[in-house]
């Protein structure tokens, strides 16, 4: 409060100090004299106001450090570790320190130089001695399938024709080259040699590529998986397409609610209310199995459907997209009507009735006056449910079945399964990108919003 | 029902209750000739905006009819009444520049393109604000949005027009110009008007005809003047203007006069709601109609009081004496030189004329 007063005592004086100066720009000669003596009053003054801002400012710093230390340790380290590991690649050059470099001259014409197979054969050996070749082998093969046994058995191999690593040395070039293509005969490919380039960088842009169904070949460049391999793009859009129809359906749903709880009398709209918010007391797991009860074969839909003659043969409605669709909607709905509430509640009655006694049918009227006005609600909700539900992983995980699954299932199974946790990262980051994009996309429509609304 | 033919809009024996208990709107009559401004004015909750939104179909009225040039009203949808309506917060669409909101109700009627733009720009002519046609009801002051909402309700050329405290939000100065232009623009167009206000200077300034509202019953339905200087009752004396209450017992009740025994004496005044010798009466008065050290001949009421407090008003001292064992009865002195020389504790004379003097109903 004293705060404040200290500020209003500043304002007066500063106003009459700034009009002094501008009227001396104007009309020099009289007022040049007292110039000075007013620009440092100014100054003092501003120096005073910044001193008095600082205090406060300081304050609501430290009311924000505790939040900020939880968002930094709980949200950006995590995100920016999963960043980097979606683009880091140390084993390659740590492991195969000498072929990477002797591949580097390389430029993808034919087979690489003796060189190459030289410090190739030696560190085989090496990491072949000292275990590191298995993990090594299986990074590769991710990039190239036949990799890891390529490696495994060279390596072996070469250990048993070569003694020792020194040995391999003092052999000339061309001959471990022989060797090496005796170990096996595929280390006469281009497209081996290539993926050991491919990989050699600390960073890489690999696992993206794999995320995006494209792949470094065997001259270097970056062309698309055979049709075969294609997953992820149909996945990443799968679930854009699956979002995009649960956040449909909770706005189709949601809207009626909505307007509901925003023009019934508090009386009935608090019951409303308490039946919207209902779900959130309950688990999700709960809720989730309780429609694997509901729409399964033998459930309580196709007891219904069957016993009224609507059907005759009961239907498969969950562990497929329909059950992910269908709990996922329920799942989100208070997200989608909360915003659009919070939007409506704001709305006066009295709009509507002021386009009614200027001649709007109700429908008209809706549809003109109310709707547009709801839009920033309408953006809000669809971009909460729509960004909730492209990274929502345990309901598809639970109703999913196979034709149900999202990319969150993809990235779970990389992190957990294949324990190719670049990959996952590559997935996690190619959403966090989506999510980016839409919430730029929401702002400059928002932005617009408020610019037309209020 | 010649009456609701006679007259453009007629409430007849209109009642409202919300709940099933209580009435808001108690047997509401009024009728209102084609050009009329008539202003319902009372206080918050006395019904009179329920009366206004049942003439404008957003609420129904439990019993009695509502007549609009003759035809009954009470079931058309308020789309189809075609009457104009001005909101207390004005009601301007928020996502339309000015020029749509006021294109609104003309596309509605489905008019062309040429004869909207015409008519829009008419309207903007008519408020003197053509330049904020592409802009946004956010970005004009209050003043502006005021008449543009105006502009919006009179754009499609409605018979009847209603104001719901349209001056509410604006500050006095504003309040005070609005209250003129509108007026003005009422005696351009001609339209009928029925306002809604609980402001007595914005209904005294600009109507024709005041129903004045209290508890859902109209208390008086008058021209100005003649609510300033006949209230009817107590009511009505007290919420317009200021007067002075002198609560009494009917003495002797004749047809024009009548004597009224305040504590222990006696003032004569003009009867107009007592009935009886021995009613309980409250006399009022209004403190410009009191004169300080009058002559006999001057008036027919004289009794002794002794000033309280001056208030120095400018055109005239607001000045409270002590009378009759009250110390709230209030003479506005003019600002004449012999007036002047009057100072607290002294001891004068007032009096007033018995026509002035109106013996009305007691207050409870």
């Amino acid at each position: 409060m004293t705060q404040n007063t200290s500020n209003v005592a500043l304002v007066g004086p500063a106003a009459i100090a700034e009009n002094h100066i501008n009227s001396g720009s104007n009309d020099s000669s009289p007022d040049s004299q007292k110039a000075p003596e007013q620009r440092i009053r100014q100054q003092s003054l501003k120096q005073q106001l910044q001193k008095a801002e600082r205090r406060n400012r300081i304050r609501a710093f430290l009311l924000v450090v505790p939040l900020l230390l939880f968002i930094g340790i709980t949200f950006v380290l995590p995100i920016s570790n999963m960043l980097y590991r979606s683009i880091d690649n140390p084993l390659i050059s740590e492991k195969l320190p000498q072929t990477v470099s002797a591949l580097e001259e390389w430029q993808f014409d034919g087979l690489p130089p003796e060189s190459a197979y030289q410090a190739l054969a030696l560190e085989l050996v090496t990491l072949h001695n000292n275990k590191d070749l298995a993990k090594v082998a299986s990074r590769l093969n991710i990039e190239q399938s036949g990799m890891r046994s390529l490696m495994t058995r060279s390596g072996r191999k070469l250990n048993k024709a070569f003694n020792s690593g020194t040995e391999i040395a003092s052999y000339p070039a061309i001959e471990v080259k022989a060797a090496v293509i005796k170990a096996d005969k595929r280390w006469g490919q281009q497209k081996y040699w290539a993926s050991i380039k491919n990989l050699s960088g600390r960073f890489t842009l690999s696992y993206y590529l794999a995320a995006l169904d494209l792949r470094y070949d065997e001259n270097g460049d970056i062309v698309s998986q055979p049709e075969n391999r294609q997953i992820y793009v149909p996945l990443l859009l799968k679930t854009l397409g699956m979002s995009l129809l649960i956040t449909v359906v909770c706005l189709v749903l949601g809207y009626p609610v909505a307007y509901l709880l925003a023009t019934l009398p508090d009386r009935h709209s608090n019951l409303l209310m308490i039946m919207v918010l209902l779900p959130f007391w309950t688990s999700l797991l709960v809720r989730t199995t309780s429609w694997i009860v509901l729409l399964q074969t033998e459930g309580v839909v196709n007891d219904v459907l069957i016993a009224s003659g609507l059907i005759s043969e009961r239907i498969q409605m969950v562990h497929n997209m329909f059950g992910t669709v269908v709990a996922m909607s329920h799942i989100l709905l208070p997200f989608m009507i909360l915003p659009l509430y919070s939007v409506m509640k704001s709305i006066s009655p009295s709009y509507m009735r002021a386009a009614r006694s200027l001649g709007a049918t109700p429908a008209h009227a809706f549809i003109k006056v109310y709707m547009p006005q709801t839009l920033p609600g309408i953006g809000a909700g669809a971009l909460l449910t729509f960004i909730l539900s492209i990274g929502f992983y345990i309901t598809p995980a639970l109703v999913g079945g196979r034709s149900g699954q999202m990319i969150s299932n993809f990235i779970a199974y990389h992190m957990q399964t294949s324990l190719n946790w670049g990959m996952a990262a590559a997935l996690g980051g190619i959403l966090l990108a989506v999510v980016l994009l839409l919430y730029v996309l929401y702002n400059r429509l928002a932005g617009i919003n408020t610019l037309t609304a209020r | 029902m010649s009456t609701a033919l006679n007259h453009f809009v007629s409430f007849q024996n209109v009642q409202k209750t919300y709940d099933g208990d209580n009435l808001v709107v108690k047997n509401f009559n009024l009728d209102i000739a084609q050009g009329e401004f008539v202003t319902m004015l009372g206080p918050s909750g006395s019904g009179k905006t329920t009366c206004l939104m049942m003439l404008a179909g957003f609420e129904t009225a439990t019993h009695g009819e509502i007549f609009v040039d003759g035809t009954p009203v009470n079931n058309l949808a308020p789309h189809k009444r075609d009457i104009g309506m001005v909101f207390q917060n004005y009601a301007l669409f928020p996502h339309m520049t000015i020029a749509e909101n006021l294109a609104f109700p003309l596309q509605v009627r489905k008019l062309p393109q040429s004869v909207i733009e015409e008519k829009v720009k008419k309207a903007l002519d008519m408020i003197e604000l053509p330049q904020v046609a592409g802009r946004r009801p956010g970005q004009l002051s209050g003043g502006q949005q005021q008449r543009v909402a105006l502009a919006r309700a009179l754009v499609f050329e409605p018979k009847l027009v209603l104001m719901d405290e349209p001056l509410g939000a604006l500050d006095k100065q504003l309040r005070e110009q609005m209250q003129y232009e509108i007026k003005h623009l009422h005696e351009k167009i001609g339209i009928t008007v029925l306002y809604v206000t609980h402001d007595q200077t914005e209904a005294l300034t600009m109507s024709d005809r005041i129903a004045v509202f209290n508890e859902g019953v109209v208390q008086q339905l008058a021209s100005p003047t003649e609510l300033y200087e006949k209230p009817a009752n107590s009511f009505v004396a007290q919420f317009i203007g200021e007067n002075n209450k002198l609560p009494g017992k009917v003495a002797q009740l004749d047809k024009e006069l009548c004597a009224v025994n305040v504590g222990s004496q006696q003032v004569r005044a003009l009867p107009v709601n007592i009935s009886a010798n021995g009613d309980h009466t409250t006399l009022s008065i209004r403190p410009e109609r009191i004169m300080l050290n009058p002559s006999e001949s001057q008036c027919d009421n004289r009794f002794d009081a002794e000033i309280l407090e001056m208030i120095y008003h400018g055109d005239h001292l607001r000045t409270r004496v002590q009378l009759m064992d009250r110390d709230d009865f209030i003479i506005k002195v003019p600002n004449a030189s012999d007036h002047m020389e009057i100072r607290t504790g002294d001891r004068v004379t007032v009096g007033w004329q018995s026509q002035d003097c109106r013996a009305l109903d007691a207050i409870a």
